[in-house]
């Protein structure tokens, strides 16, 4: 793996439902290693940037690079192949009600790796240990907790070891506790596996946690107003929402 | 290059494991048995200890077995030494034991007997038939509360429901009871015309429309169309917590839900079958005259006489009743409904069964008990 070359690279994407334009012009690096946060007020369409990277709306112009390979522009096989290097953890887990936990995470495995039920069951295994659940692989997605369900679904989307994770509002319906430690785990992903991590949330305390490159959208502007270092964002942009929002509305002085 | 493990004892009883290779989820991986199979083995070793000097590539693969490793050598109090250990693995061994399993969470396999897994089954074919019964009492105060003006509902709901279980069935149902009324009248013809009796032919499509047909084929349709509707509907509303939040505003889920739901089906399927009824007649027209050699007075005449007022309110007291069934069966299953997609697709299922199965029970009955009223 080379080190800083552009991971990801957004270029000049405009997202709309119809003639409705959610986003434009959106361009934006992400490198190899970094927790890169897509961050912004309500509504301003960054769960839809989020499906625009991993696959599931076709943005209305631009397009996503990964590794150099344009992802739209590819045919539908390559980017299946390419949505396989992806591990998505979205809002509410979105584990699949007829499996149990332990065949929610092993699908992907049976699918796409050759191992033995008795290997797939020692990596479910594994992977239900990082995320904190061990035990739990025979329970059903209903008979357990919404927090349980996010971590099952953090697991799932670990399943294939992928290049990139992203996170649709990870920390949402979290104690605060169990946020940290979501935090610490996808630092320690990046650090010990090199996972490139991509992050939708609002939540201030994680955004500088674990943070190191993020893009701001804005829901009037509509299209980008920063991106970059969130805590460089936050002292030194000139523009007033940017700095406003990564304060809670404080006044500088206040916050400094 | 190809993943490799040997292990060896070392003069101080320390289980040396050496890894070479690259060891990824997707490539063949030597089997950790042997490991296992000294940790286990009595006297234990003191101790387990890596060398990963000849480690090439590694994914989680690799840290999942040693996961296994680890649990294993602290179920024999073997020491686990993984200083030897490139320093990942080692933080994502160490972060996979931070949390410990939680007490009595995993589930024993339960091996049960025949006579046992046959007691479950009656205790809940019980369970459900006493939420059915349950069901009904409430059904029954709720449209106590209606009448008194008590029970709270949204009047724009009602004529919604009544919009879907009516006028838009309408085409469906005219193309079910126009064919059914052709296939009749083929059959009729068929038969009546070898004894120079084609005529009847009239009467016998018109009876048995009016009677017998249009009432079970619509309530069968509305039971598909408008009774899985309700199931998949209200189960739906229970999965998202809609039934709870209306619990907590201190409305009755039956009054809000259910009762409309249920009068506009009770009111709408007469109508239906009416118009059912009337569809059939006219397919059996449209064969009876292609096909006889009668004119359409004749035929209509015959029509209007074979049927009395008995038969029309006799069908339709029965699609009054049909109505009723499906609709409660929609309803009951949905707000029966567990709290997953699949639940919601079980319970729409077992709604259009049931509606299906309360219909032809009660058309069985109702026929034997006309029969000796002689209506």
């Amino acid at each position: 793996m080379q080190a800083n070359a552009g991971h990801i690279v957004a270029r000049d994407i405009t997202i709309a439902y119809g003639d409705f334009v959610v986003q434009r012009d959106l361009s934006f690096t992400v490198n190899r290693g970094d927790v890169f946060i897509i961050m912004g007020g309500s509504g301003c369409g960054k769960s839809t940037l989020l499906k625009v990277m991993i696959g599931l709306k076709e943005p209305a112009k631009g397009d996503i690079l990964y590794e150099d390979v344009p992802f739209w522009g590819s045919g539908e096989d390559e980017r299946e192949t390419m949505k396989r290097k992806f591990g998505t953890l979205f809002q509410s887990g979105a584990l699949w009600s007829s499996m149990t936990i332990a065949e929610n995470i092993g699908l992907a495995l049976k699918q796409y790796t050759t191992l033995g039920d008795a290997e797939i069951r020692e990596v479910v295994n594994y992977k239900l240990m990082l995320v904190g659940l061990a035990g739990f692989e025979d329970y059903y997605p209903n008979e357990i907790s919404g927090g349980m369900k996010k971590r099952a679904g953090l697991a799932r989307a670990m399943a294939l070891d992928p290049e990139i994770l992203f996170f649709d509002e990870p920390s949402a319906g979290l104690d605060p506790i169990s946020a940290r430690l979501l935090d610490d785990l996808i630092l320690e992903l990046r650090d010990s596996l090199g996972t490139t991590v991509v992050v939708v949330t609002h939540e201030l305390a994680s955004i500088f946690a674990i943070g190191n490159n993020s893009v701001f959208l804005d829901a009037d502007a509509k299209t980008q107003l920063a991106t970059g270092d969130p805590k460089q964002l936050r002292d030194s942009h000139p523009n007033d929402i940017v700095r406003a929002f990564l304060r809670r509305g404080a006044p500088e002085a206040d916050a400094a | 290059m190809n993943a490799a493990l040997t292990c060896t004892i070392t003069p101080e009883d320390t289980l040396a494991v050496a890894l070479a290779g690259d060891w990824l989820l997707d490539a063949a991986l030597p089997a950790i048995e042997p490991v296992l199979e000294r940790l286990r083995h009595t006297p234990a070793p003191a101790a387990v200890c890596f060398d990963a000097s000849e480690l090439g590539e590694w994914d989680t693969g690799l840290v999942a077995r040693l996961a296994s490793i680890r649990r294993d050598a602290e179920a024999n109090s073997v020491a686990f030494d993984d200083s030897g250990l490139p320093e990942g693995v080692r933080q994502l061994i160490a972060l996979a034991f931070a949390v410990r399993e939680r007490e009595g969470a995993r589930r024993k396999a339960r091996d049960i007997g025949l006579f046992a897994r046959i007691g479950e089954k009656t205790q809940r074919v019980v369970g459900r038939s006493r939420e059915l019964l349950e069901f009904l009492g409430e059904l029954v105060l709720s449209f106590g509360r209606l009448f008194r003006g008590k029970a709270t509902y949204l009047r724009s709901d009602l004529v919604q429901y009544i919009q879907e279980a009516g006028a838009e069935a309408l085409p469906i149902v005219s193309l079910i009871s126009f064919l059914i009324g052709m296939i009749f009248a083929f059959v009729g013809v068929m038969q009546l015309e070898n004894f120079g009796a084609g005529i009847y032919t009239a009467d016998l499509v018109a009876v048995a429309m009016v009677r017998e047909m249009a009432p079970i084929m619509t309530a069968i349709i509305m039971a598909g169309r408008t009774g899985a509707a309700y199931a998949a509907q209200i189960g739906t509303m229970k999965v998202n917590e809609e039934v709870d939040a209306l619990t907590t505003l201190g409305m009755d889920p039956i009054d809000f839900l259910v009762t409309p739901r249920v009068i506009a089906l009770v009111v709408m399927l007469p109508m239906l079958t009416l118009y059912g009824s009337l569809m059939g007649i006219l397919g059996g027209t449209f064969v009876g005259l292609s096909m006889l050699d009668v004119s359409l007075v004749q035929y209509a005449s015959q029509t209007v006489n074979s049927v009395g007022l008995n038969s029309l309110l006799g069908g339709l007291f029965k699609s009054l009743v049909y109505g009723s069934l499906v609709a409660i069966a929609g309803c009951q299953q949905g707000l029966a409904c567990g709290n997953s997609a699949m639940a919601v697709g079980e319970s729409t299922t077992r709604a259009v069964v049931m509606g299906i199965v309360l219909i032809v029970v009660s058309a069985s009955i109702l026929t034997v008990i006309y029969i000796n009223l002689g209506i």
